[in-house]
């Protein structure tokens, strides 16, 4: 198989993608296509293979047997090209807490390669956006939960990558802080970058276009959340999920 | 059976930190009731003046009549606590967990088994594990069993579906509604909007106030506004020109839809806009209000 792929309008693409511990079958031939821009939820519980998913994607793990492409590279043989399309974010661990906001801007800015004349540049720029300017030396423990989750969101795009994976980015904020953040969402989607996030709360689920909903390992449906509502007769993507998930066979 | 009245709270040297300013709220016997709100809003504090284990500035709470700070030693046997970081002894088994948590209550595990027999099953295969060596899931049902060996007339959860997925979070659930049916009054935080509708009433709490109290349904029909959807190819277009009509109040982005806020306009006025920018907007329809929507509104009305 060729090692990059031409159609570039599509960010993520997997054929069959599998991955095995021994016997265990982490994740079981998942195929699945994320064209450029669009907010894609992958939802799973416990145990169902999300993590071992978005660990193949994001250039982490070899699989043990099928393909994917993201951001136009090869996970298998070219890992270091996805990793540095990509951008990452989780509300579990974002950014250093003892370290000032500008520290943490330059930090992952040279992680990610960028020059400090570049750096500089965004930090301007996203200093101004997030109307933060004050707080360039606050310590990023001294900000309030909400700024250090859209601080954190910035961070993840600042070397504008192709697409950005975003790991349950919003359980226990308050909604105003929630709403706000899934604004800056829609914008960096309208501006052409992918999103991809995982889940296992549904009410994140209702925000995202489409949505793949993963059970032990497999994706057990795939579709807008107003498909996957109709489809399973259901009223909410809480009741979809609880309808597919409840027959899981391996939990945690 | 819980009554909370004007309690305020403040942390730091000077008290400059306030975590609780004028709490009132009443949980009446055999009911089920939330408390709902983000990290950081004060859940946690009001579970522990609630539960004795804290002293309040000011206020008064009592429980089934008991003053919770005067009366705290009989109150610590009808109440029974489920903290939200898992306090259970680690090197124990779940079986010693079990029977420890029995032994200080002056009872045994046979007393009240009927209460805890639904939950301890699912962990009696696991009965010589140690409690550190169980999953999520498990460490859960076994914190709630203890919790409970005691035969309490309050059961009191602080976040006690925090970061479980939404199976064992709706089964939890349904736990707590089978409890309820055995006359136990149940007060559980959790900052999930979508878990009020699983409580018989709940009060919605940010940065320490109270901003409003009543059923799911009851709070949702005091929304002040009108709230409106529409399905439009071009939704960020959509939004840049109803943002700009006068009499709307927040349009924001719902997955496939625009969802928009308003006072004034109704669903014609809307589609007319739209229309007028070239846009082709689809139906504009009513929507019923979340209680997400609810507690936006609310914590506009405050700030």
């Amino acid at each position: 198989m060729k090692d990059r792929i031409l159609d570039t309008d599509m960010s993520i693409e997997a054929h069959n993608l599998t991955k095995k511990f021994g016997d265990f079958i982490a994740v079981d031939s998942i195929s699945l296509q994320v064209p450029r821009g669009e907010i894609f939820g992958f939802l799973g519980a416990n145990g169902a293979g999300k993590t071992t998913a978005m660990r193949m994607l994001t250039g982490l793990l070899r699989p043990t047997s099928g393909s994917a492409f993201v951001a136009g590279y090869n996970i298998a043989t070219d890992s270091e090209q996805v990793k540095r399309n990509i951008g990452y974010m989780s509300q579990k661990f974002s950014l250093y807490q003892d370290l000032k906001v500008w520290e943490n801007i330059e930090y992952y800015g040279g992680l990610y390669g960028m020059s400090l004349r570049q750096i500089k540049e965004v930090t301007d720029l996203m200093m101004h956006k997030l109307d933060m300017d004050q707080e360039r030396n606050t310590l990023v423990s001294q900000l309030p939960l909400g700024w250090k989750q859209k601080l954190s969101f910035s961070i993840a795009i600042m070397h504008r990558p192709r697409i950005v994976f975003l790991d349950e980015p919003t359980g226990g904020v308050d909604p105003i802080t929630r709403r706000q953040f899934w604004n800056m969402i829609y914008e960096t989607a309208r501006e052409g970058i992918t999103i991809f996030v995982t889940t296992h709360y549904m009410d994140e689920a209702e925000y995202c276009g489409r949505v793949a909903i993963m059970v032990d390992g497999r994706i057990e449906a795939l579709g807008k959340t107003s498909e996957l509502k109709t489809q399973f007769g259901a009223s909410s993507m809480d009741e979809v999920f609880y309808m597919l998930a409840r027959g899981a066979k391996r939990n945690e | 059976m819980i009554s909370v009245s004007d309690i305020s709270k403040s942390f730091g040297k000077k008290g400059e930190i306030k975590a609780l300013s004028h709490i009132n709220m009443e949980v009446r016997e055999g009911e089920l009731f939330g408390l709902l709100g983000p990290d950081g809003a004060g859940k946690t504090t009001l579970f522990r003046i609630v539960t004795t284990l804290m002293l309040p500035d000011s206020g008064l709470v009592t429980v089934g009549g008991y003053n919770a700070v005067k009366d705290f030693k009989i109150l610590r046997s009808k109440l029974g606590y489920m903290p939200g970081r898992f306090s259970l002894y680690q090197d124990l088994t779940v079986a010693e967990n079990l029977t420890f948590y029995a032994s200080i209550f002056n009872t045994t595990i046979e007393a009240n088994y009927h209460l805890i027999r639904d939950i301890y099953v699912q962990l009696e295969p696991f009965k010589a594990r140690r409690a550190g060596a169980l999953s999520g899931g498990m460490k859960q049902k076994l914190a709630l069993c203890c919790a409970l060996i005691h035969k309490p007339e309050v059961l009191v959860l602080d976040e006690p579906t925090t970061g479980v997925d939404a199976v064992s979070r709706k089964e939890f659930w349904q736990m707590l509604r089978r409890l309820k049916d055995e006359g136990i009054t149940i007060l559980v935080s959790t900052p999930y909007m979508d878990e009020a509708s699983m409580c018989d009433r709940l009060a919605l709490i940010q940065q320490g106030l109270i901003l409003d109290q009543g059923t799911p349904d009851g709070l949702v029909s005091g929304f002040p506004d009108r709230l409106l959807s529409l399905a439009t190819p071009d939704i960020y277009r959509a939004k840049a020109i109803v943002e700009k009509i006068d009499g709307v109040d927040d349009a924001y982005i719902f997955g496939e839809s625009l969802h928009i806020k308003t006072a004034a306009l109704n669903e014609k006025a809307i589609a007319a806009a739209l229309a007028a920018h070239g846009v082709a907007a689809g139906e504009v329809r009513s929507i019923l209000p979340s209680i997400e929507d609810v507690f936006l509104a609310k914590m506009h009305d405050v700030s």
